[in-house]
C-alpha cells in the first residue's frame, strides 16, 4: 500500500503564556491508501483538533504536513481550499448539511462549486451515491426533514462526491442510536471495500473502533498506541 | 457565478418573511426618494411656469441711442448736441432680425413688439395704460392671451384692444365698446374693445392693452421697426446659452430672463438641495437596513458557511453569494419602490395642468431609473460589510459550535 498522508512533530497551542493550551505535543502519524482507521482518546486529548489540522482546515502550530506528495503546511488559503475539494471528505458529529437545501442539492455540493453550476453529469453521481447510501426516496427532501441517521448518510454521500482519497469523520455516530449507527458504518465500510478511500473515524465507541483495521489511541498530545 | 447566484436566492427565499420585510423596507425607501424627486421637480417646474412662464425668455430691448459727441483732436469737448425731441428707442430692420433669430436651435416663438405708455379714455373716466403692440395672428406668442380671456377674443385686428378684467371693471368696460387711447406721442386712435383677460397678476390685469403691430405704430409714429423683440424658447434653463448665441448672430443686447432673476434661481436651488439631501437620507436608510438585515443572516449562517468552506467554497464564493443577496434585494426593493411611487403619482394632475392648492407633483420627474440603480448601488455597498464577516468566518469554529 501507498503512503497517503504523514505529519511528523505536530504541536497545537491554543492561547498564549500563562493560558496557553498545548494539545499536541509532537504528534507523528502516517496513513496508507485504503486504510480505515480508528481514533480514540480520552475526551479533550485532541481527536477534533488532530482531524481538523489533516482536513486542512487549521494549521498546526509547527511540526510537518504532508499529503499526495504536498507540503499542506507551507499551502496558502486558496490553495488549501481546492485541495480539500479534491482531496478530502467531511463527516462532523453536528452541523453536518445546508438546511436550506435538498439532500440531492447536498451531495452534490463539492463538485457544483468547483464547477459553478450544477451539471447534469454531477445530479447523476449525486442521485447514484444517494442509491448507494439507501435513501433513493429521500433523493430531494429537504435536509430538514431526515432523520438523524438519514441525515448523516447524507453527509457520506456527500464526503464521497468528488472520489477524494481521504475521508475523515469526527464522531459521525455519536448522534446515533445504535441501529443508525451500525447502518452508517456499514456503509462506511462497504466504500472502503470498494472504492479504497482511506477512512480516519474517530469515536468512542469501543465496537465501532475495533471493527477498524487499526486503531490510534491520542493522549497527551501524542499517539500513544 | 451561476451556482453562487442559486444559493443567493435560496438564502432569500428560505425565510420569506424575513425577506419580504427587508424588501418592504427598501421599497419604502425607495418610495420616499421617488416622492422627493417628484415634488421638488415639480414644484420647480410649478414655480417656474408661475413667474416665467408668461414672460419673454430672452428679450432685445432697443437702446435708446446716446447724443453724439464731438471731441477734437486736443481732447477738448467742443459740444454735446442732445436729441431734438423725445422719440422712441426703436430696432429697426425687424425684418431681417426677425427671421435670423428664428434659426437659431431651441427657439419656440419670436414676437416684434411696439411697446409705449397711453391714456385710456370712456366718456368722463381715464386711466393711466402700457400699450403694446403684438403681431396679429401671433398675440399668444409669449403671454398667453388666449387662454386668459374671459370674454371676447384675443385676435387683435386692426381698431381692435384687448385689455385686463381689472381695468374693465375699472372703467365698467364690456365686449364691442369704443373708448380711446392716447399714445404718449399724442396720437389718438379709437379702438373697439375684442376682448377681456384675467391673469392673475394684477399689473397685467390692472394696467396693461394690448394692439396690434399697426396700430401700435401709428399710435408710436413708427412707421418701421420696434421698440423690442421678445423671445420665447423651448427650454427655460437655455436662456444665458440662447442669449449669447442670439448676440453674436446679430449683435443685438439680447437679455436672458435669468438677468436679474437670482433670488428666484437661489430659492430654486435651494429647495433642489433639500431634495438631494432628502434623498440621501432615503438611501442611507436603505443602505443601514440593508446591512443590518445581512449581518444578523451572516451570523445565524455561520455553520453553514463553515461546512461550505469545508467543503471547498473559497472566501470569493462565499462573499459572492453574500453580495448577491444585497444586489437581489436591492433590486427587489427598488423595482417594487419605484413601482408604487409611479402607482401613488398617478392621481396628481399633470405637469401641465397643476392646480394651485395640490401638491404639484410631477410624475415623469420620478427618477425611476435611477432610484433603482442607486438602490441596488446602495445595497451592493452595504452588503460588503457582511460579506466580508461571512468570508472570515472561521470553518473550525463554526462547524464546532
Ligand atoms: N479553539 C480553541 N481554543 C482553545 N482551546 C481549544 C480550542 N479548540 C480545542 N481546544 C482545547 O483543546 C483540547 C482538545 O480538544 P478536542 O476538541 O480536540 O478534543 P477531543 O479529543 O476531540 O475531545 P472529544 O472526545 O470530547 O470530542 C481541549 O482541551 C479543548 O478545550
Ligand atoms: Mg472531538
Amino acid at each position: 500500500m501507498t503512503e497517503l498522508l504523514e505529519v511528523s512533530d505536530l504541536t497545537k497551542t491554543f492561547g498564549e503564556g500563562e493560558a496557553a493550551t498545548h494539545v499536541l505535543r509532537g504528534l507523528s502519524l502516517s496513513l496508507k491508501t485504503g486504510e480505515m482507521a480508528a481514533l480514540l482518546g480520552p475526551s479533550g486529548s485532541g481527536k477534533s483538533t488532530l482531524l481538523t489540522i489533516l482536513g486542512t482546515l487549521m494549521k498546526p502550530t509547527s511540526g510537518r504536513h504532508w499529503m499526495l506528495g504536498q507540503d499542506l503546511v507551507a499551502a496558502n488559503d486558496v490553495a488549501l481550499t481546492e485541495f480539500r475539494n479534491r482531496h478530502i471528505g467531511f463527516v462532523f458529529q453536528f452541523h453536518n448539511l445546508l438546511p436550506d437545501f435538498t439532500a440531492l442539492e447536498n451531495v452534490i455540493f463539492p463538485t457544483a462549486v468547483r464547477a459553478g453550476r450544477e451539471t447534469p453529469a454531477a445530479r447523476a453521481r449525486g442521485r447514484e451515491l444517494l442509491v448507494r447510501v439507501g435513501l433513493e426516496s429521500r433523493i430531494g427532501f429537504q435536509t430538514t426533514k431526515l432523520s438523524g441517521g438519514q441525515k448523516q448518510r447524507v453527509a457520506v454521500a456527500r464526503a464521497l462526491m468528488n472520489s477524494p482519497e481521504l475521508v475523515l469523520a469526527d464522531e459521525p455516530t455519536g448522534n446515533l442510536d445504535r441501529a443508525s449507527a451500525q447502518q452508517v458504518m456499514d456503509l462506511i465500510h462497504e466504500i472502503n471495500r470498494d472504492e479504497d478511500t482511506t477512512f480516519l473515524i474517530s469515536t468512542h465507541d469501543e465496537k465501532i473502533a475495533a471493527s477498524c483495521w487499526r486503531q490510534i489511541v491520542v493522549a497527551d498530545g501524542l499517539v500513544t498506541g | 457565478m451561476l451556482y453562487g447566484l442559486k444559493i443567493a436566492m435560496r438564502y432569500l427565499t428560505a425565510s420569506k418573511a424575513q425577506t419580504a420585510l427587508l424588501v418592504s423596507g427598501v421599497a419604502v425607501g425607495v418610495f420616499i426618494f421617488i416622492f422627493m424627486s417628484a415634488l421638488i421637480g415639480g414644484l420647480a417646474e410649478f414655480i417656474l411656469s408661475r413667474t416665467v412662464g408668461d414672460i419673454s425668455h430672452v428679450t432685445i430691448e432697443a437702446e435708446i441711442a446716446d447724443p453724439a459727441i464731438l471731441i477734437d483732436a486736443d481732447g477738448f469737448l467742443l459740444a454735446a448736441i442732445e436729441q431734438g425731441r423725445q422719440r422712441t428707442a426703436t430696432l429697426r430692420d425687424t425684418e431681417t432680425w426677425v427671421p435670423l433669430i428664428e434659426t437659431v436651435p431651441g427657439i419656440r416663438a419670436v414676437s416684434p413688439q411696439i411697446a409705449g405708455a397711453g391714456f385710456l379714455t370712456r366718456g368722463a373716466q381715464v386711466a393711466q395704460v402700457s400699450v403694446t403692440g403684438l403681431e396679429i395672428g401671433r398675440e399668444s406668442a409669449i403671454l398667453n392671451l388666449e387662454g386668459y380671456i374671459i370674454a371676447g377674443s384675443a385676435r387683435l385686428g386692426s381698431g381692435v384692444v384687448v385689455l385686463g378684467r381689472r381695468l374693465a371693471e375699472d372703467l365698467d368696460l364690456s365686449v364691442g365698446q369704443v373708448l380711446r387711447l392716447q399714445s404718449s406721442n399724442g396720437v389718438t386712435a379709437v379702438l373697439t374693445l375684442g376682448g377681456i383677460f384675467q391673469t392673475g397678476t394684477g399689473m397685467l390685469d390692472r394696467s396693461s392693452v394690448f394692439v396690434s403691430l399697426p396700430t401700435a405704430r401709428t399710435l408710436f409714429a413708427l412707421p418701421q421697426g420696434v421698440t423690442r423683440i421678445e423671445i420665447k424658447l423651448d427650454d427655460l434653463n437655455a436662456a444665458d446659452d440662447t442669449a449669447l448665441r442670439i448676440r453674436a448672430l446679430t449683435g443685438l443686447d439680447a437679455v436672458p430672463w435669468t438677468d436679474g432673476a437670482e433670488q428666484l434661481m437661489e430659492a430654486l436651488n435651494a429647495q433642489a438641495q433639500t431634495g438631494y439631501f432628502l434623498k440621501t437620507f432615503a438611501l442611507i436608510t436603505i443602505v443601514i437596513g440593508v446591512a443590518s438585515a445581512l449581518l444578523l443572516s451572516t451570523y445565524r449562517r455561520r455553520p453553514e458557511i463553515g461546512i461550505m468552506r469545508a467543503m471547498g467554497a473559497g472566501r470569493g464564493f462565499v462573499v459572492f453569494v453574500f453580495v448577491t443577496q444585497g444586489a437581489l434585494v436591492g433590486l427587489l426593493g427598488g423595482v417594487t419602490g419605484a413601482t408604487l411611487g409611479y402607482l401613488a403619482l398617478l392621481p396628481f394632475p399633470r405637469r401641465d395642468e397643476f392646480v394651485s392648492g395640490t401638491l404639484p407633483m410631477d410624475i415623469t420627474q420620478g427618477s425611476y431609473g435611477l432610484a433603482i440603480i442607486l438602490t441596488v448601488i446602495g445595497a451592493i455597498l452595504a452588503s460588503i460589510l457582511p460579506a466580508r464577516a461571512a468570508a472570515r468566518v472561521d470553518p473550525v469554529q463554526a462547524i464546532g459550535q
